[in-house]
C-alpha cells in the first residue's frame, strides 16, 4: 500500500529561526494524485524532500504504507524520484539510466532488459535507447526522467516540478500524459508545483501551503469554490480571486468601494463575535457582470485580455475617489467589450460572494457546495 | 585578413609578442644549452663551446648517461606511478566526502588539511625518516611511496573536491533515491566522471613526484634504490665531470614530465578551467 502520512512534520533548517515546513499534517491515500502547491519558499520541495528522505525531518513523523520511515535512508523507503532538472546520470545511455535503480536492486538481466524495454516504449523513447542524455531534447531528457522512476515500481512516486524546463505547449501535453499515466498504474503519487493551473488540472486533491504552513487541502473544485482562507482564494485561479479588504461593514452589508454587499446572517455573526468592524471580500471575476451606471463596484478600465469567446477586462478600483493599486478582472461574454480609460459598475452575482475575517483571513461563509 | 577585436591596437600587440618572445629565449637557453650538450663529444661539452652548436651528432653521452640512470629511471617509474594513483583516488575519495557529502566539523577538517600543503618539507624530514624507521620502511622505495602518497593527500583533495563541487548534487540525490549507498554513488557516478579530476591531479602529482630531490635522498641512502633525480646528482658528483654525460642524464630525467604535458596538457587546461565558465 502506498499511503502516505505526515504527522506534525517540521523542518528547520540550521541557522534559520523561520520553519521551512510547520506542523505539517497530511494524509494521502493510496493511488492518489496529490499536489503541492504554492509560491516558491512555501515549503512544497522541502515537504516532498522530507517524504523522499533527501531532508532530515525536526520532528513529527513521515509514514509511508503505515510504516515510519522518518528515520529511514532514501533508498529504504520504496520510492522515485523525478527531479526538476531530471538529474540523470551524464555518462550513462538512456537504458542504463532507467536500469540503474534495477542493477543497484539486483534485479535480473532479464527482467531488466524487459522492464526497460516497457518503459522506453510506453514513454516513446525505444529510438533513443543507446543515447546518452546530452544527445537528447528537453522533452526527451524529461520522459527518460518518468522512465527511470517508471521502471521501479515503487509505492510512491515524487515529482518536484517535472514540467518546469519544457516550453509552454510541450508542458501542457505533458501535463496530460503524465496524468493519463498515473491513472493508468495506479501509484501514489506526490507533485509539486508552483503553477496553480497545473495542479489544479492534474490534481485529485491539492494542498496549497504558504510559509511553510498547510492552507488548505481539497479537491481542485473545493478549493475553487470554498477558499479557506484570503491566501488559498487568491492563489487558486486564473486571473485570481479579486478582493476588496478593509470593506466596512454597517448593519447587514459590507461597503465595497460604495456598492453596498448584503451579507447573510450568520456571516454576521461570525464577524460580531470576533469583534470585527471590516472584512475581505471577495469575488471571482466570472461572479461579476457589468452593471449600469452607478450600479456596481467603480472601475476605471486599465486592459482587456481578449481570448477570443470571452474577455477578461481589467481595472482599478474607485475607492472614495482615489484609484487602488489592486486590479480587479471581469469576465465578459462576446458582446460587451469597453474601452480603456472608461469607466465600468462591476456588479457581484448575488449569492457568490466569499467573505473573509479582516484579522484571520480565515473564511466566513457557510461552504454551501461542499 | 583584418579579425582583430575593436579597441586593439596593433602597437600594442607587436610590443607584447616582443616581449613574450625575449622572455621565451631566456626561458629556454638553459634548455638549450642542456640539449646541445647531450649530443656533444666530452671535450666540446664545457664552458667555452657551451654555446656552439655541436660540429657532429655524437650519442656517446646519451649512451653513457643512460647506461648509469637507466636503474634508477626505473625506479623512479616504480615510485611514480603508484604514488601517483593512489593518491589521486585517496584525493577522488576525500574531494567527493567534503564536496558531497558534509559531516559537522567537514569545513574545519578541510581547512587544516589545506595547512598540510603549506608545511616546508625540511620541516618533517627527521619525522618522516625516525616514523619510516619504526614502520620498516626506511630505504625502501614502498616507504617514499607512502611519503609521496601522504604528503600528496592536501593538494589531490583540494582539486577534486573544486571539481566535485560543481557536479549537480542532484545526481546523486537521484541515486540515493535509486537505492545506491554512498559508495555505490561514488564509484558508478562519480568515479566515471572524474576523467578531468584525476587528469590535473595526475599531472600534478606525476610532475611533483618524479621532479622531488629531497624526500628522495632522504629516505632512501642506497644509490641502486634512489630515483632518478637523486641518482643525476650523482652523476655530477665525480671528480673529472664530463657534462655531455651529465646533460645527457638531465635530458632523460626531464623526457616523462615533459611526455605527460604533451599527451595530456590539453586535458589539463580543460580540467582547471572547465566550470569556470558556463
Amino acid at each position: 500500500m502506498g499511503d502516505v502520512a505526515f504527522r506534525g512534520a517540521t523542518r528547520q533548517y540550521p541557522g534559520s529561526d523561520f520553519r521551512a515546513v510547520d506542523e505539517l499534517d497530511l494524509d494521502i491515500e493510496d493511488g492518489e494524485f496529490l499536489v503541492l502547491v504554492g509560491p516558491s519558499g512555501c515549503g512544497k520541495s522541502t515537504s516532498l524532500r522530507m517524504l523522499a528522505g533527501l531532508e532530515p525531518v525536526n520532528s513529527g513523523t513521515v509514514s509511508i504504507g503505515g510504516r515510519d520511515v522518518t528515520d529511514f535512508a532514501p533508498r529504504d523507503r520504496d520510492i522515485a524520484m523525478v527531479f526538476q532538472n531530471y538529474a540523470l546520470y551524464p555518462h550513462m545511455s538512456v537504458a542504463d539510466n532507467m536500469a540503474f535503480a534495477l542493477k543497484i536492486g539486483k534485479v535480473p538481466k532479464d527482467e531488466r532488459t524487459e522492464r526497460v524495454g516497457r518503459a522506453a516504449k510506453l514513454l516513446d523513447l525505444v529510438d533513443y535507447v543507446g543515447r546518452t542524455p546530452k544527445a537528447l531534447s528537453g522533452g526527451q531528457r524529461q520522459r527518460v526522467a518518468m522512465g527511470r522512476a517508471l521502471v521501479r515500481k515503487p509505492e510512491v512516486f515524487l515529482m518536484d516540478e517535472p514540467l518546469s524546463n519544457l516550453d509552454a505547449k510541450l508542458r501542457v501535453q505533458t501535463r496530460t500524459e503524465i496524468s493519463a499515466l498515473q491513472r493508468r498504474l495506479e501509484t501514489t503519487t506526490v507533485y509539486v508545483t508552483h503553477d496553480q493551473v497545473e495542479a489544479m488540472t492534474m490534481g485529485d486533491r491539492v494542498a496549497v501551503l504558504d510559509r511553510g504552513t498547510l492552507q488548505q487541502v481539497g479537491s481542485p473544485q473545493e478549493l475553487y469554490k470554498t477558499p479557506d482562507n484570503v491566501f488559498v482564494a487568491g492563489f487558486i485561479g486564473s486571473p485570481g480571486m479579486n478582493l476588496i479588504h478593509d470593506a466596512p461593514v454597517s448593519g447587514t452589508t459590507a461597503n465595497c468601494a460604495g456598492f453596498e454587499i448584503a451579507l447573510e446572517r450568520d456571516i454576521l455573526g461570525r464577524i460580531a463575535s470576533e469583534n470585527s468592524e471590516t472584512v475581505t471580500i471577495g469575488l471571482r471575476p466570472e461572479h461579476l457582470t457589468l452593471g449600469s451606471e452607478g450600479v456596481g463596484i467603480p472601475l476605471i478600465v486599465v486592459g482587456i485580455e481578449e481570448l477570443g469567446a470571452d474577455a477578461y477586462i481589467y481595472g482599478e478600483l474607485m475607492e472614495r475617489g482615489e484609484r487602488s493599486s489592486s486590479l480587479f478582472a471581469i469576465r465578459v461574454q462576446g458582446e460587451a467589450r469597453r474601452r480603456v480609460g472608461s469607466t465600468v459598475w462591476a456588479s457581484p452575482i448575488p449569492g457568490e460572494t466569499h467573505v473573509f475575517s479582516t484579522k484571520t483571513g480565515r473564511r466566513l461563509n457557510d461552504s454551501p457546495r461542499r | 585578413m583584418t579579425d582583430r577585436k575593436p579597441g586593439s591596437n596593433r602597437k600594442a600587440r607587436v610590443v607584447g609578442l616582443v616581449a613574450l618572445s625575449i622572455l621565451a629565449v631566456v626561458f629556454l637557453t638553459p634548455v638549450y644549452v642542456m640539449v646541445v650538450a647531450s649530443v656533444k663529444p666530452p671535450n666540446q661539452a664545457d664552458a667555452i663551446y657551451m654555446w656552439q652548436l655541436p660540429e657532429s651528432l655524437e650519442t656517446s653521452g646519451i649512451e653513457q648517461a643512460w647506461a648509469k640512470l637507466k636503474p634508477n629511471f626505473v625506479n623512479s617509474l616504480l615510485l611514480v606511478l603508484p604514488a601517483t594513483i593512489i593518491s589521486s583516488t585517496i584525493g577522488a575519495l576525500n574531494g567527493f566526502i567534503f564536496a558531497k557529502m558534509p559531516f559537522r566539523g567537514s569545513n574545519v577538517l578541510f581547512a587544516s588539511l589545506l595547512l598540510g600543503m603549506f608545511i616546508p618539507y625540511q620541516v618533517v624530514l627527521i619525522p618522516i625518516v625516525r616514523f619510516l624507521q619504526y614502520v620498516n620502511l626506511y630505504g625502501s622505495i614502498s616507504g617514499l611511496i607512502l611519503v609521496h602518497v601522504v604528503y600528496g593527500i592536501p593538494i589531490t583533495t583540494l582539486i577534486f573536491r573544486n571539481y566535485y563541487e560543481q557536479i549537480p548534487s542532484e545526481i546523486l540525490e537521484a541515486s540515493q533515491v535509486d537505492g545506491a549507498t554512498p559508495f555505490q554513488a561514488f564509484t558508478r557516478l562519480m568515479l566515471p566522471l572524474s576523467l578531468p579530476g584525476f587528469v590535473v591531479a595526475g599531472i600534478f602529482q606525476f610532475t611533483n613526484i618524479w621532479n622531488d630531490f629531497i624526500f628522495g635522498i632522504t629516505v632512501i641512502p642506497d644509490p641502486a634504490k634512489q630515483p632518478i633525480t637523486v641518482a643525476l646528482n650523482n652523476l655530477s658528483g665525480t671528480l673529472s665531470i664530463e657534462w655531455n654525460a651529465v646533460m645527457a642524464g638531465a635530458l632523460i630525467a626531464a623526457i616523462p614530465t615533459a611526455l605527460v604535458y604533451v599527451v595530456l596538457g590539453k586535458y589539463f587546461v580543460q580540467g582547471l578551467t572547465s566550470g569556470s565558465v558556463k
